[in-house]
């Protein structure tokens, strides 16, 4: 490998913790003490650097000790994986979450965000200003936190030898870091389910009802008696069941589950990797943690279906690096599952071994891309790929791969136990099953609700309250950021993937964030731009320039009066540009939210845009 | 006394003939020049015989000029004495490879490079001196093949390695010894091919028998595990590639080296298939083609040799004279020749010696004693401003037409793209211009009649028109025919079943250690090896003219204990002294070196003239020098006293 290193020493505490991950340095080549064997034989190569995908795991790791990584520790880490230290400077700079330059030990994270912004996070930001000082150094607004049922939210991060996060939701004024008053308890992920403990519930019926510590309360409440069907239907019978049950992914796209499972299976390249998309960072989202912190054994039975019926030995689990609760659990529930043998070598004493392994993520939105998280997870840029090769035949590592998002994978056990007769009688013929939207926004009672498909945009809203007292419903972005606005006189959309596609908008990620009168919407759309402009990797150029284009098209938009007319017509040139061009969803989308307040809101338009105008 | 600043001199093309007129260079016309050239030569070899001129060709120039100015040699002036500097660093992997399979080629090609499962890069740092194999390499690396370093530095070639062995300089022939002995003591050896392919097997074996790996560690340093490592990872790998560039070959003892190397392949069969065999990296874009050419003292074109009597009489029937019928003298035995005053008129086409060369300074004094110099070239290099007459010629790679041979036996077309400045001319042009002034009445219309000329001499190039140069994208030799192509590698008929095909068996060599004959004791304690750097080109003539951000001038490579040991710091000015001669650089420290190792390149030789230290200790077989190993001693400047 082409190595320069800049000779900059780690300190002994950055030392220490990289060689907590990767045990102490084997020779003065790979950064310890020169000996006489160094100067005559040296190895690496191919074994060296098969190691890169611990790049991530070891900035984590000094980020967690110290705060922050120095081009000391930078250059200790390059050596320890033999990468070149100008390609670990891009992977560290590629993150939120990390910073190359100085700063304190406590990071706080203030989210300024969609829901965070509907419910007041520019008060919270000021008074974080007033007590800590200007961004950037001990504080920095946060694209979402994935809190936004108890919006508006802070998270504050510490590193040390024990790391601590300490979650402030929701944060107020008066309650915000910096405060005397001492750290808040966090809710439990119970509280995020308005339902729980409700008959009925299918996806969330353990959430609340059993300790999610526990893998015998699990187990009790019918935990891993789907891993058991499994075993008797066999790899072949699953997925016949998981294709018979109409399951689609829930991420986003929508595409069928089974197919996806029969063509990695079907690959006679081995290994085969199972990934666990947990980096739900969709602005809005927060469905996955719940069901994480909630009931996170679900995960890891599932998991475990998926990867036998896939023909995987290893699953990668990838969080987002703003979920410490969730990692927590998860992390106690793998090591409890493989203490009693539901993990690691010949899984409940079948010829099947399976283990799992979490990947935080350090803050990056688009690797929740399902191939940019392939490259987060090897140790590079988390860069989207181009497609074809699709993730089936070569993801992660090269290998056919079967990328799911949590609640898809959650919903496995499910199909298994009740059968995909009965699992496709809920929802509707080409909307199986039941689904969790993330209601958030200007609401009574914002938090995770299950519904069988087919249920309408009003029956959600009535379930969570609707607005409160005295206000008006202005608009529901459903999607998130890549989604799109409807109107408030259209609540009779059913939530299915076909009927909310005949109205013109998209189910996404099952975000309904819901905005009264009260909210700013040229804010909120700028929020979008700017989210995106902050988000986009880069990497190619229709979103590298358009997402910046757009943002600044909203900011003139926002700023005057003037007839916005040569702005608007800019907006859908970039935007048509960005979904044609882009070589992944983030670009495609970014430009749909702005589109739909200008089409279907009308916002900025004077007179409002016609039908017509549509592209 | 302040140094000058670090930065490389950049040439100027020359544009206008130059003649030596009381004592200096004058700008001169063409007719002037060229009939001082050719009055020059007929003086002396009318005065001393034809033996008193010697050629030297140009490596860097196309296969039509290497061709010509030999041709120019054996029937212009009737000797053999033409060589150029493949020389000072392939002479003997030429020698070594065809003393064991009759041609001198590397036997692979590059593209198996990249399907080999195991290479070795022994002295051979392709990273920095053969970035392009490298890049052959670096696929096959990412194919899965696996690497292994062979070098006294751990160079950035070594830290892509698998595996980097860090022998001691000069003790190549320990280490494949010792690598041999456990390839015949694990039971790896293929026994198949050595019965079937080689002779002298037995006396190799017994020759090796006393190198276990625990004696090769005490001479190489290496520690006798890794030893057995590169052993076995050798002998069992399926195609396996050998490559070597001057880390082998400039030693005294270089062409032992060579066959050491080729021993191992021969002892595992790893010669002859597809994607296993021997590549010795060239480091001209066509040091190849010039030894082809016959611009070496003892082939003719087409590799053949000069004591051949039927070889001869086909190559007299086609020009009309006689050929000498004993081999001439090579580039070491000419500057010998240049000291002792039986050589006094030389003509150097494209090449500089004066820089090149070990012991520069003794080579500056054995050319000085030439009675007349002629240098055709496109810079005023070291050499021309030597010179009586100095002739300004086209650059070779985009101001001619031609061929060019690389190191995989291609040969390529080259096109001219560009009209050559001022007054420069093609270098056929220029030579048959002389011959003419000498009685010989040369013209070639073009590149590819003489071309034609040489495929109608060469078997091994006959199939090579350039019509099927162009269609084909270049074609490797040997190609006999017009009508087919053979495989892309060398000897595969050392497999054949049929031993009337499988021809001469190749010999396995019965070596012995010779050290370095520079030796380290008390007061010259270092061992100082050279080599080259990525972002310059031997004696930086043709890149200093180019900015590199990563050039950082010469400089003393010194690991970082000899560097605290010696209470030296990076930058420091140190006064490098060998039993030759002493040159002031600046320390550089690299932790690939270790304590009584130390480095430089001779990339600056105006600043720092490295190869003033350097030995003039030549193997005796293909004359090459031991550039790689000269002690020295490194001393600390005493700082000028202030006030």
């Amino acid at each position: 490998m082409d190595l320069r290193f800049r000779d900059v020493e780690p300190t002994a505490e950055e030392r220490a913790a990289v060689d907590a991950l990767l045990g102490p340095a084997p020779s003065a080549w790979e950064g310890g003490e020169r000996a006489e064997r160094d100067l005559r034989v040296a190895v690496g190569g191919h074994e060296a650097r098969e190691r890169r995908d611990l790049l991530l795991p070891a900035l984590h790791a000094v980020n967690d000790r110290v705060g922050w990584i120095s081009e000391g520790a930078l250059d200790y880490i390059c050596r320890r994986l033999t990468v070149p230290p100008a390609e670990a400077y891009g992977v560290a700079t590629f993150y939120h979450l990390f910073s190359v330059k100085p700063r304190p030990a406590s990071v706080t994270h203030v989210c300024t965000d969609l829901a965070c912004q509907a419910k007041g996070a520019n008060e919270v930001r000021r008074a974080v200003e007033e007590r800590l000082g200007p961004p950037g150094i001990s504080w920095q607004p946060s694209p979402c936190l994935g809190l936004c049922e108890r919006a508006p939210a802070a998270l504050t991060l510490r590193a040390g030898e024990t790391p601590g996060a300490v979650v402030y939701a929701p944060a107020s004024a008066e309650n915000v870091p910096g405060d005397a008053g001492g750290e808040p308890e966090e809710a439990p992920a119970a509280a995020a389910v308005p339902q729980a403990g409700r008959d009925g519930l299918i996806l969330l019926r353990r959430v609340g009802v059993v300790d999610p510590a526990s893998i015998d309360d699990y187990r009790a409440n019918g935990g891993y008696a789907a891993l058991r069907r499994a075993f008797e239907l066999g790899p072949a019978g699953v997925i016949r069941e998981v294709l018979d049950s109409g399951l689609v992914g829930r991420g986003g796209a929508a595409f069928p589950t089974g197919r996806k499972w029969d063509a990695t299976a079907r690959q006679p390249d081995r290994p085969h990797y199972l990934v666990c998309n947990a980096d739900e960072s969709e602005p809005g989202t927060f469905k996955d943690r719940v069901v994480m912190e909630g009931d996170p054994y679900a995960l890891i039975e599932a998991m475990t279906i998926a990867g036998y019926a896939t023909g995987c030995e290893r699953g990668y689990l990838y969080i987002r690096g703003e979920y410490p609760r969730a990692t927590r659990r998860l992390e106690h529930a793998i090591a409890t599952a493989r203490a009693r043998g539901l993990l690691g070598e010949r899984v409940l004493g079948q010829d099947f071994s399976f283990d799992i392994e979490i990947r935080r993520g350090a803050g990056a939105y688009i690797c929740g891309e399902e191939t940019a998280i392939f490259n987060s997870i090897e140790g590079y840029r988390g860069e989207p790929r181009s497609k074809p090769p699709f993730p089936v035949e070569k993801g992660l590592f090269g290998k056919p791969t079967v990328v799911n998002n949590v609640e898809t994978l959650v919903n496995v056990p499910v199909i298994l136990t009740m059968g995909a007769e009965a699992y496709k009688a809920i929802g509707t013929g080409s909307s199986t099953g039941p689904k969790l939207f993330c209601v958030s926004g200007t609401v009574r009672r914002p938090g995770v609700y299950e519904l069988p498909f087919g249920a309408t945009l009003r029956d959600l809203l009535e379930l969570a309250g609707g607005v409160p007292e005295g206000r008006t419903l202005r608009a529901v972005l459903l999607g998130g950021a890549a989604g799109s606005f409807v109107r408030a006189d259209e609540l009779d959309i059913p939530l299915t993937f076909e009927g909310t596609r005949a109205a013109g908008t998209t189910l996404g990620s099952g975000v309904v964030l819901v905005l009264d009168d009260g909210v700013e919407l040229p804010r909120i759309l700028l929020r979008i731009a700017e989210f995106f402009r902050d988000e986009s990797c880069g990497q190619c150029v229709p979103c590298r320039v358009g997402t910046v284009r757009q943002e600044e098209a909203l900011h003139r938009l926002s700023a005057n009066g003037r007839s916005p007319a040569d702005d608007i017509t800019l907006l859908r040139e970039v935007g048509r540009a960005m979904r044609d061009a882009s070589i992944c969803g983030l670009g495609q989308t970014a430009w749909n939210a702005v589109e739909s307040a200008i089409d279907r809101l009308g916002v900025f338009a004077e007179p409002r845009g016609g039908a017509g105008d549509r592209d | 006394m302040g140094m000058k600043k670090k930065r490389a001199e950049h040439y100027e093309r020359l544009t206008h003939p130059l003649i030596r007129e009381d004592g200096v260079l004058r700008r001169a016309t063409w007719d002037e020049a060229l009939d001082k050239a050719a009055e020059g030569f007929r003086r002396n070899i009318e005065r001393h015989g034809p033996e008193s001129f010697g050629m030297m060709a140009c490596a860097r120039s196309t296969n039509e000029l290497n061709y010509v100015a030999q041709k120019f040699t054996r029937v212009v002036v009737g000797n053999n004495n033409v060589d150029s500097c493949n020389r000072t660093c392939h002479a003997p992997s030429v020698a070594g490879l065809s003393a064991v399979f009759g041609s001198g080629g590397g036997t692979s090609s590059y593209a198996e490079v990249e399907h080999a499962d195991l290479i070795v890069m022994w002295g051979s740092s392709a990273r920095e001196a053969h970035p392009i194999f490298f890049q052959h390499v670096l696929k096959g690396i990412r194919n899965g093949a696996r690497m292994i370093a062979v070098d006294p530095r751990r160079t950035s070639t070594a830290k892509w390695a698998d595996l980097w062995l860090g022998l001691n300089v000069g003790t190549d022939i320990p280490l494949a010894n010792a690598v041999a002995r456990e390839i015949i003591h694990a039971g790896l050896a293929n026994t198949t091919f050595i019965e079937r392919a080689t002779t002298g097997y037995e006396e190799f074996a017994a020759a090796v028998e006393p190198w276990t790996p625990e004696v090769a560690e005490q001479v190489t340093g290496v520690p006798a595990d890794a030893i057995r490592e590169l052993a076995h990872a050798y002998a069992t790998a399926d195609r396996a590639q050998l490559c070597w560039t001057l880390g082998i070959t400039e030693h005294h003892n270089a062409t032992e080296n060579v066959r050491a190397l080729i021993n191992l392949s021969l002892l595992t069969g790893h010669v002859g298939r597809f994607g296993s065999g021997l590549s010795p990296l060239r480091g001209q874009n066509n040091v190849q083609g010039g030894g082809d050419m016959g611009a070496i003292p003892n082939r003719l074109p087409g590799f053949q040799d000069i004591l051949d009597p039927e070889v001869r009489a086909k190559f007299e029937a086609a020009w009309g004279v006689r050929i000498k019928p004993y081999y001439g003298r090579n580039l070491t035995q000419m500057l010998e020749a240049m000291g002792d005053g039986t050589m006094t008129t030389a003509y150097v086409i494209g090449e500089n010696p004066v820089q090149s060369e070990a012991d520069s300074l003794h080579t500056i004094k054995r050319m000085s004693m030439l009675d007349h110099l002629v240098v055709q070239d496109i810079f005023l290099t070291k050499t021309a401003q030597m010179a009586d007459v100095v002739l300004p010629a086209a650059a070779a790679w985009c101001e001619s037409e031609g061929t060019f041979t690389n190191s995989e036996r291609r040969v390529q077309r080259v096109r001219k793209a560009l009209v050559p400045p001022g007054e420069a001319r093609d270098d056929i042009e220029i030579i048959c211009e002389i011959a003419r002034r000498l009685g010989h009445d040369w013209r070639y219309e073009s590149a590819e009649e003489v071309w034609n000329e040489l495929r109608s001499l060469s078997p091994q190039h006959r199939g090579m028109s350039y019509e099927r140069l162009e269609k084909l994208q270049g074609i490797q030799w040997p190609c006999p025919s017009e009508d087919s192509l053979e495989p892309s590698y060398l000897h595969g008929r050392l497999w054949d079943p049929d031993p009337a095909k499988r021809g001469m068996p190749a010999p396995f060599a019965a070596l012995r250690h010779s050290p370095p004959v520079d030796t380290l004791d008390d007061e010259y304690p270092i061992r100082l090896t050279t080599g080259r750097r990525l972002d310059s080109y031997n004696t930086g003539v043709q890149s200093s003219g180019f900015n590199s951000p990563l050039r950082k001038g010469e400089t003393l490579d010194l690991c970082p204990e000899d560097a605290a040991k010696l209470g030296v710091a990076p930058g420091e000015l140190v006064k490098v002294t060998s039993r030759r001669a002493s040159v002031i650089a600046p320390v550089n420290i690299d932790p690939g070196l270790r304590p009584g190792l130390a480095f430089m390149t001779f990339h600056f030789p105006d600043e720092v003239d490295t190869n003033s230290l350097t030995i003039e200790a030549t193997c005796p077989i293909a004359g090459t020098a031991e550039y790689k190993a000269t002690a020295i001693r490194v001393d600390k400047l005493v700082p000028a006293q202030v006030g």
